[in-house]
């Protein structure tokens, strides 16, 4: 019983809320790309750029604030890209997004090698601020990121241009026939994308770490698609499914910290088993936007 | 089935083509692909300047690590083997119209089960031993490839989503088997398995070089897929699945059994393209990420799935690859570079293929002429994104 209780400790709470966090930021961009009937693939790519254009920033200017800055920034630009081919030559969505996925970890690695002349990542870099919960450490970005559910909630829901980016999702050529610039709104939505999965990467570079590493968002920009798809395409659908991933990603510093006799191989495949019984078994009855992947019909 | 018949009583309906038609119908493909790759090599160029270094000297040495010899053609046939052989796996399911990012995953667990395989100690002849060592490779990578396949069947679950985890998975299985010292023939120092008996090894067949017989065995893929696809029944079933899931049901073709087939078939040829490594290159498995599986798809998309294009295709980036060693070496220029090329490659060859769609339209309403058959262009196309290698259709 007292294992039991120690298990579900406030060390628990706050490591889910830390594993989460970068997921929910990359799940709340995805949500809006999705709802706007754009298919984001790409979200793992610009987490990435995000991560290292965050470390590069905090390196060069020595600031975390302003590395945040061209975290954010280097995200949206990835989007743009995306964008101008998801969007404006109406190329196949997931065809485009895995192609910035592969410029994401191109480029990064690349870039590594160049700037700082050693294979595998970034040295010691600036990190964001931090402050304490019941003697754990969070990161500023953390409350950000759950505020960031109401936030989308309320421009998806209560106003008009959120109605407007959910119709062009649900059938663009009747959104077009009543005026709705469906390219405009799957822009908007994109670009968001990008700044919260910039902020998500930002997260995990000079946030959780003060460093980048190579390949370090390690799928979790597929994860937080996954969990668009198993929150049923809600906000607080997918801010549920986030927060189970980030307890299926913490669980394992837990059952270590306490010794327990599970094989370390099957916590680390954890978040991805479930991942993958969370899109196959539990959401049989999910509802997509019907007009996702569709392109408007002006040519 | 009623079909439009002419004054005369005579059927009619469009000439079927020929095969020079055809080839001459694939010229523009190829050409858009090489201009494609084209200019990605020229935005890879502009990357190259932007870091502080010379292009011309850059490409000069992936040039020269590729192609400039007897050796470096050898080494870009070898790693154009495991390219070929995830392209047609790639090509398969997106003719089914799936989209398998779980390449890596099936090409890992196929290399590890003829790793394993390869290293038993049984005394075999070669006729035996490798025949054994590739099949433990099919049914590993065809039973990873079939299950997201048979989830998408069952509960629809996207294969994107799928197959990215089962990618995922498929290493820790790799890293968990590769530590039972005690019950498998594996080294967890090495991080690999024993060392392939003899007898099961893809045999060498250039002296001096590491050429071997997985090159060959790519090739023969590409043939049969090519048989399967386009002259069997079963092949048709699966393109048809992939052109439109509507038509496919109205003609009375099983969709979930198709795409689980797809995907097992991708698995399969996968999983032959880690066997080739494991057992033709690496004379055993290594439990390293070797990272074929997004290349793979560049690989597929360049190749417009077609088994040939994708042959092509396959050696284009085999050479990028062997290149990379010798860029790296002698120019200082990362190879982390090649993976910035087929992003580059993907985007450039993706807006070619809505280029020669346009292009294509144009011809379709060209043909059709005024008072022709009427042809609702906007409804009929706008949410189908046309595949390249998609065959004429057949007039109903």
């Amino acid at each position: 019983m007292d294992a039991i209780v120690g298990f579900f400790s406030v060390a628990l709470l706050t490591a889910t809320l830390r594993s989460a966090a970068p997921l929910v930021f990359a799940a709340m961009g995805g949500l809006l790309s999705e709802r706007s009937g754009v298919t984001n693939i790409a979200l793992e790519g610009l987490m990435l750029l995000g991560a290292f254009a965050a470390a590069a920033g905090a390196w060069f200017t020595g600031n975390a604030l302003l590395g945040l800055l061209v975290g954010v920034l280097a995200g949206m630009l990835g989007a743009v890209v995306f964008g101008l081919w998801a969007i404006g030559l109406r190329a196949d969505q997931i065809v485009a997004g895995t192609a910035i996925n592969l410029l994401g970890l191109g480029l990064t690695a690349f870039l590594v090698q160049r700037i700082w002349n050693q294979a595998g990542g970034s040295p010691s870099v600036a990190r964001l601020p931090s402050f304490e919960v019941g003697g754990s450490t969070l990161n500023v970005l953390v409350p950000l990121a759950f505020l960031a559910v109401p936030v989308v909630h309320w421009v998806l829901f209560k106003t008009t241009g959120g109605l407007r980016l959910m119709a062009a999702g649900e059938s663009p050529r009747a959104a077009e026939s009543v005026g709705i610039d469906v390219p405009r709104y799957r822009y908007a939505a994109v670009l968001a994308s990008g700044l919260l999965a910039g902020l998500g990467g930002a997260y995990l570079s000079i946030g959780d770490l003060s460093q980048f590493t190579t390949n370090m968002t390690a799928g979790r920009g597929f994860i937080a698609l996954a969990a668009v798809i198993f929150g049923n395409w809600t906000p607080l659908g997918t801010l549920g499914a986030a927060l189970l991933f980030g307890f299926a990603q913490a669980l394992r510093f837990q059952v270590q910290a306490l010794n327990w006799p599970i094989p370390q191989d099957l916590l680390i495949a954890l978040p991805y088993l479930v991942t993958l019984l969370a899109v196959t078994g539990l959401v049989r009855n999910s509802q997509p936007p019907a007009g996702l992947g569709k392109h408007a019909t002006s040519d | 089935m009623s079909t439009s018949a002419s004054p005369n009583g005579r059927v009619t309906g469009p000439a079927i083509p020929g095969p020079l038609d055809r080839l001459r119908g694939a010229l523009p493909t190829a050409l858009s692909s090489a201009g494609a790759v084209a200019i990605a090599l020229l935005i890879g160029a502009v990357v190259i300047l932007l870091s502080g270094q010379n292009p011309l000297v850059a490409y000069v040495a992936l040039f020269e690590g590729a192609l400039g010899g007897v050796e470096p053609i050898t080494e870009t046939l070898v790693a154009a083997t495991p390219l070929i052989l995830g392209g047609l796996a790639f090509a398969v399911a997106a003719q089914a119209g799936l989209f398998n990012i779980g390449i890596e995953g099936q090409l890992v667990l196929g290399g590890l089960a003829a790793g394993l395989v390869a290293a038993l100690p049984l005394g075999l002849p070669a006729v035996v031993h490798l025949p054994l060592a590739l099949l433990a490779a099919v049914v590993a990578g065809g039973i990873w490839g079939g299950i997201p396949g048979f989830l998408k069947a069952r509960t629809g679950a996207h294969e994107v989503i799928t197959t990215i985890m089962l990618n995922y998975l498929a290493f820790r299985v790799s890293t968990v088997v590769i530590d039972l010292e005690d019950r498998l023939p594996v080294n967890p120092n090495l991080q690999a398995t024993n060392a392939a008996e003899a007898g099961a090894r893809l045999p060498r067949f250039v002296e001096g070089t590491r050429m071997h017989a997985g090159f060959l065995l790519a090739l023969l893929m590409a043939a049969v897929l090519w048989y399967l696809l386009y002259k069997t029944t079963l092949g048709y079933r699966l393109r048809t699945v992939g052109l439109s899931r509507g038509a496919a049901a109205y003609a009375g073709i099983a969709w979930g059994a198709t795409i689980t087939l797809a995907m097992a078939m991708s698995g399969v040829l996968a999983g032959l393209g880690g066997a080739a490594d494991t057992l033709g290159l690496q004379g055993r498995y290594y439990n390293v990420a070797a990272g074929y599986g997004f290349t793979s798809i560049a690989v597929g998309l360049v190749g417009r799935n077609h088994p040939f294009g994708v042959v092509l295709a396959g050696l284009l980036f085999g050479a990028l690859s062997a290149g990379a060693t010798r860029m790296q070496n002698t120019a200082g220029t990362s190879r982390d570079l090649v993976s910035v090329l087929l992003g580059l490659v993907i985007l450039s060859v993706s807006a070619f293929a809505v280029f020669d769609q346009f292009r294509r339209r144009r011809q379709l309403a060209a043909a059709a002429g005024p008072g022709g058959p009427g042809r609702d262009r906007t409804a009929a196309t706008a949410d189908e994104p046309e595949l390249e290698s998609r065959p004429p259709q057949p007039a109903v």
